[in-house]
Order: structure tokens, then C-alpha cells, then sequence
């Protein structure tokens, strides 16, 4: 598949602070390629380079494998949804979604067509009147999309969209933004710190982390093989649980020891060992690889329940079933699912593969 | 647990004690009776000047001269108000020309300012505080100053004697202080308004006039007012510039009835009134932006 927009080697700095370093993203065409990064991490400031917004200190985008580096963003054809909405203050709502229609210079009847549209997808037909300042950060947020998706761009751009959105209706327009993506079939760049968005609607994720790029791949790929400790305890909740080890034949820590299933380690190496928390389980059969321990916390969440386990003087949390009742202070033993183990280096932190 | 901080008794009255009666309320009460005392004998003092000009334009010429002072006994008339304006005035032409030259010059001053503003607010530039303080300054330096080298100029020119010659003077001095004002008010208007029209597909400068613009025309119209002001008021260009009684400007054209062996103070007198008018109703008008105007830009849309 080829690809909608390439960033090669984009490094931009404000003063001291480098937003982002040497930058390298592709994203194929008809994509639905999620951005996911903490707080500052670089994400705002890689969709203002790719919309032309701001002027990359070194490297280049391409658009359909030409080279746009220098294009203004009214060439550039694509939409964004800014993170603070940037809605026309002196526009009403319908005005404001239009804008981008009358810019093209449609006719009126079209307009109307397109902005009833939006409006229904949307849900926002009763605020199609109201200036931005009598609406809600949830209600600007949904007119902030609308001015996109009333379009045809080459891509959308999206900067956390969803944030300001109450639970019921989030989950909704997840579901609606992931469906208008398959009918459109246009490529959508998508912002977002909620790793829950990223996993669900995400055909390919790509990890930011201070304006570099940590790991690309599908969902599953960013879950179950993360590339480094970072990526692990940044994807998934609760956060991955990282244990120091040395690793060789076994994989030995402070009180436990357990099988080596393969990493490729020479001699005694230094690492951390991790493990998430569903892949622990405190139903143990006899035979199984196993680490004891002593319950720590027990924190019934409903659907499940976390119970912290002390190993060798180290926290583990493991997901129980709902039913599971443990006292604290209780010698347990939780079985490992090996094949879903992870092993990083401690000095670079980098996965290490398995043989 | 929580800890108070709070004095005892305190914690259960809301916020800021708001339940209570205020004592602060019971203090002015006290302080009400001497303060408007002091302050009418405050406005007395400081409009002294205005009530007497104002008098003296509505008395009779006898009653101006009378000896003790007429003060509430004297019989009104529009008498001098009526020559101000009549064709043979020496000061009607002024005033046309005022309004002219103030109204020229500040449009220049704005057309011209409001752009390098956004510009300065927008763009980055080489030097831009350099460049901004280097405007500024230009405002530091008195007219008198600078008259006599624009005096030669103009005499170069042949401007001089001309009202275009009065409308660039005040222009270029009005420039700093427009471009300076109108890029607090920029300054305040998020650039990403613009860059959200850019990618609807506007222009550049599509995007400045479409969404910017609408938003900052009370900025505009406060700015334009000072300029108005100052052009309207000045005097030191005016009278050195220009000598030709067609051409010169209110302020000299009244200066010019003080002089010579008779002087009719109340023409004097309805003219300056006359003239005072203009500033204080534009004044009346901008009276939010005149303390913000000091403070360049710290104003609210
Ligand atoms: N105009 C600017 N001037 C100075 N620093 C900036 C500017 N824009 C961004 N930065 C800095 O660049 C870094 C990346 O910012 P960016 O806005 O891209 O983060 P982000 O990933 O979008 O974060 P968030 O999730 O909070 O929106 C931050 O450290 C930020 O402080
Ligand atoms: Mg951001």
C-alpha cells in the first residue's frame, strides 16, 4: 500500500526545548494510524508540521510521495481538528462547519446537504445556531469534528478529538469516527493519550515519546511485543509488571527464579524481567511455573479484582477473577503463562528476543 | 483527616465570611458623607477653568468685562457660538480643516498600522523586539524636536502651507502608536483561528480577514479614537507648518484671535468650547481602552 503522508527525519525545536527529534513516521494510504504519546511528547506539534502550520527546523513530509515541505496548508488538502477546537468566535456553529465548504466556494444547496449530514452524524442539529461561546467544551469539540469530516480532504488530522466528551458519548463516536473511516476510505491521523482509543479504533499505532518515535505497529503488536520498557509499562492497565533479574539459563531475581523460555542471553545478564498482570494467575495447578509470594492489597474493581503480591520484596499486581477473595498477609503462589513473558535489558532497555 | 487552618468560627460563615454582614459596608457608609464633600470640592477646582470658558462663551461681550465678575446674574446668548460658525468666521475654516487632516491622518495611521501589526503579532522576525522598541521610540522624541527639519523638508517639498503636509506628519507620528496598540489586541486573538481557516482553505490573508479581522474592530475603533485625539489636538505642527489662514489647522486658528489690539474673549472662549466637544465625546466613547491604552494591550475582547 503506498503511502498518504511520510515524515522523514522532522526535528523541531521552540528555543530549548526540542518538540521533535528526528522524527520518522509513514503512514499508508486509508490508514487509520494512531498517534499515542504522554503529555508533551511531541504529538500536537508533529500534526502542526505535517498541516503545514509549522516549518520543520530539518527533514520533510511528503503527501502522496511528493514532497509538501514547503507547501502552505491551504494546498495541503487535509483537515484537522485542533486540540483546542479553534472555532470562529464570531460564527455560528453551522458557519463555523461550512467554512472550509465556502472556502471551495459550493453552492448553497450543497452546503445545506453536507452540513445536514455532518450535523446528523454528529448529533449537533439543535446547535447549529449557537456561537461557540454559548456551547459546552463537548459540544465545541463535536463542531470542531464537524468542520473536518464535512469535507473530502487527503487526510484527516485529529487532535485529541474525544477528550471533552462524556463516557457514553466517547465510546460512541469512537464507534462512529472507526465507521466513517471504513466508508470514507480516507487516511485518518488520529492524536490521542488514551491508549483505550488507540487500541480500539488503531489499524496501526505509532508510540511517541519525546518527540521520537518508540514503536510502530498494530495494537496487538504494541501490546504483546512491546519494543521497549517504556512502551511496556506505557501500553496497558494496570501497567506492566517489571521485575529485576539476572538472566541465563533461568531468569533469577531477588527471592524467585524461574525457566529462561528462550531469550537469546550469554552469561549472566542483568535485566528486567516483565510480566502483565493477566498473564499471572493465582489458580495454580501443580505442575506450573510458578512465583511465591505474600498478598499485599487486594482491590476488588467489580469486573475483576487486583490483588498486590510481595515477591522477594518487589510489588506484582495480578488480575483475579471477581470472585476471588484473598486475605492480606497470605502466602499465594502465581503461576506465570510463560509464552507471554517479556525480557528487557537494563542497561538499554530494548526488548531482548527470544531465540 | 483533614486539617483547619482557618481560625476558629470561621470555617462554618462560607466563603469569605458571606453569611455575615459585612462590616466593610457600615465603614463606607462613615466615610460617604466626607468623601463626596472632598471630591465636589475636587471637581470645583478642576472645572473651574472649563465652567468660566463656558461663561464667558455664553455672556454678552459687556458682561464679560464687567467689574465685580458676573458669575450667575448675566443674561445668556448664543451670540459668539453663532460666529464661530458664520461664513466671515476666522475659525470655522479651522475647525473643516481639523476634521480633514485628523481624519486623513488617521486613516492612513490605520490602514497602515493594523497590517504591520498582525504582522509583528504573527510573524517571527529578525530582531522583532529591536524592531519594536526602535517604533516605539519614535514616540519618545517631542514634536518640537523634529519640527524644524520637516519645516526645511516640507519647504523642499512645497508642502508646506498644505493640508496633505499636516495629514503625513500626523500619520507617521500615529503609526508607532497604532501598530503598537493594535498588537496587544492581536496578540490577544489566538493565531490558531487563523491557521484552522488556513486549512479550511482560505489564504493567508483570507484567513486574517475573515475570522481576525471581525474580531478585532472594537480594538480598531479605540485605536483609531487616540489617533483622532492626538491629530485633533495638535498644535506645535500646526502652527509652525502652516500660516495660510485657509489651510491652518483649529488649535493655531484660535491661537491666532490672541493677539492684535482688541481681542473678543467670548469668540475665543465659544471656539475652544467648540473645539473641546469633539475629544470629549470620543473620550466618552473609548473610556474602557483610555486606562488600558497605557497599559498597550492588557485589554480584554
Ligand atoms: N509554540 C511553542 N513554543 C514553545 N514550546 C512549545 C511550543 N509548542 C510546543 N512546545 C513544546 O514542545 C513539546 C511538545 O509539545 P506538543 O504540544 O507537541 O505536545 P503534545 O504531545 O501535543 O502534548 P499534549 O498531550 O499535552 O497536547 C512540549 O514540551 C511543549 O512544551
Ligand atoms: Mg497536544
Amino acid at each position: 500500500m503506498s503511502s498518504a503522508i511520510v515524515a522523514e527525519g522532522v526535528s523541531k525545536s521552540f528555543g530549548e526545548v526540542e518538540a521533535l527529534k528526528h522524527l520518522e513516521l509513514d503512514i499508508p494510504d486509508g490508514s487509520f494510524f494512531v498517534l499515542l504519546g504522554p503529555s508533551g511528547a511531541g504529538k500536537t506539534t508533529t500534526l502542526r508540521v505535517i498541516a503545514g502550520l509549522e516549518k520543520p527546523d530539518t527533514g520533510r513530509v511528503l503527501l502522496n510521495g511528493i514532497d509538501a515541505t514547503g507547501a502552505n496548508p491551504a494546498e495541503r488538502d487535509l483537515a484537522m481538528v485542533f486540540q483546542s477546537y479553534a472555532l470562529y468566535p464570531k460564527q455560528t456553529a453551522a458557519q463555523n462547519i461550512t467554512s472550509p465548504l465556502r472556502a471551495r466556494k459550493l453552492s448553497k444547496a450543497d452546503i445545506d446537504t453536507q452540513l445536514k449530514r455532518v450535523a446528523e452524524l454528529l448529533h449537533i442539529e439543535e446547535l447549529l445556531n449557537r456561537y461557540p461561546a454559548q456551547m459546552s467544551g463537548g459540544q465545541m469539540q463535536r463542531i470542531a469534528l464537524g468542520r473536518a469530516l464535512v469535507r473530502d480532504p487527503r487526510a484527516f488530522l485529529m487532535d485529541e478529538p474525544l477528550t471533552n466528551l462524556d463516557l457514553k458519548l466517547r465510546v460512541e463516536m469512537r464507534t462512529e469516527l472507526t465507521r466513517i473511516h471504513r466508508s470514507l476510505g480516507r487516511t485518518f491521523l488520529y492524536v490521542t493519550n488514551d491508549q483505550v482509543e488507540a487500541m480500539s479504533m488503531a489499524d496501526q499505532v505509532a508510540v511517541l515519546r519525546q518527540g521520537t518515535v518508540q514503536q510502530v505497529g498494530k495494537p496487538t503488536e504494541i501490546y504483546d511485543r512491546p519494543a521497549n520498557r517504556w512502551v511496556a509499562s506505557f501500553v496497558g492497565s494496570p501497567r506492566m509488571n517489571l521485575l529485576q533479574c539476572t538472566a541465563n539459563g533461568k531468569i533469577e531475581g531477588e527471592g524467585w527464579s524461574l525457566p529462561n523460555p528462550g531469550f537469546g542471553v550469554q552469561g549472566d545478564h542483568k535485566a528486567l524481567f516483565g510480566v502483565r498482570s493477566e498473564d499471572l494467575s493465582l489458580d495454580v495447578r501443580d505442575e506450573a511455573v510458578s512465583l511465591a509470594g505474600k498478598v499485599y492489597a487486594v482491590e476488588p474493581l467489580g469486573d475483576r479484582t487486583l490483588v498486590d503480591v510481595e515477591i522477594g520484596g518487589q510489588r506484582v499486581i495480578i488480575k483475579a477473577p471477581p470472585t476471588a477473595s484473598y486475605t492480606i498477609g497470605e502466602q499465594v503462589r502465581a503461576a506465570v503463562d510463560m509464552e507471554r513473558v517479556h525480557l528487557f535489558d537494563a542497561e538499554s532497555e530494548q526488548a531482548i528476543a527470544r531465540r | 483527616m483533614a486539617t483547619h487552618i482557618q481560625p476558629e468560627g470561621l470555617a462554618d460563615k462560607g466563603i469569605a465570611g458571606e453569611t455575615v454582614d459585612p462590616p466593610v459596608r457600615r465603614e463606607r457608609k462613615f466615610g460617604s458623607g466626607v468623601e463626596i464633600l472632598l471630591l465636589t470640592i475636587f471637581m470645583v477646582v478642576m472645572l473651574f477653568p472649563v465652567i468660566w470658558m463656558l461663561e464667558t462663551a455664553l455672556k454678552e461681550t459687556k458682561d464679560i468685562y464687567a467689574v465685580p465678575a458676573k458669575v450667575f446674574s448675566f443674561s445668556p446668548t448664543l451670540d459668539h457660538f453663532q460666529n464661530v460658525f458664520s461664513s466671515d468666521s476666522p475659525v470655522f475654516k479651522g475647525f473643516v480643516n481639523s476634521v480633514i487632516v485628523a481624519g486623513f491622518s488617521t486613516l492612513i495611521a490605520t490602514v497602515l498600522g493594523v497590517p504591520a501589526a498582525w504582522a509583528y503579532s504573527r510573524f517571527t522576525l529578525k530582531a522583532k523586539k529591536d524592531q519594536l522598541f526602535f517604533i516605539l521610540s519614535t514616540r519618545f522624541m517631542p514634536p518640537v524636536v523634529v519640527v524644524i527639519p520637516v519645516f526645511l523638508m516640507f519647504r523642499d517639498l512645497s508642502l508646506l502651507d498644505t493640508r496633505l503636509g499636516l495629514v503625513l506628519v500626523y500619520a507617521a507620528f500615529n503609526l508607532p502608536f497604532t501598530i503598537w496598540m493594535m498588537k496587544g489586541f492581536i496578540d490577544e486573538v489566538p493565531a490558531e483561528y487563523e491557521e484552522a481557516a488556513m486549512l479550511d482553505g482560505f489564504s493567508r490573508f483570507e484567513a486574517f480577514w475573515r475570522v481576525t479581522m471581525p474580531l478585532l474592530i472594537p480594538g480598531i475603533a479605540a485605536t483609531a479614537v487616540f489617533a483622532l485625539i492626538f491629530s485633533w489636538n495638535e498644535f506645535v505642527f500646526s502652527i509652525f507648518l502652516i500660516t495660510d489662514p485657509d489651510t491652518r489647522t483649529a488649535p493655531s486658528a484660535i491661537a491666532g484671535l490672541i493677539g492684535g489690539t482688541t481681542i473678543d474673549w467670548g469668540l475665543v472662549a465659544a471656539s475652544a468650547m467648540t473645539f473641546a466637544v469633539p475629544v470629549l465625546v470620543f473620550a466618552f466613547l473609548v473610556r474602557k481602552h483610555l486606562v488600558a491604552g497605557v497599559t498597550l494591550g492588557a485589554v480584554r475582547r
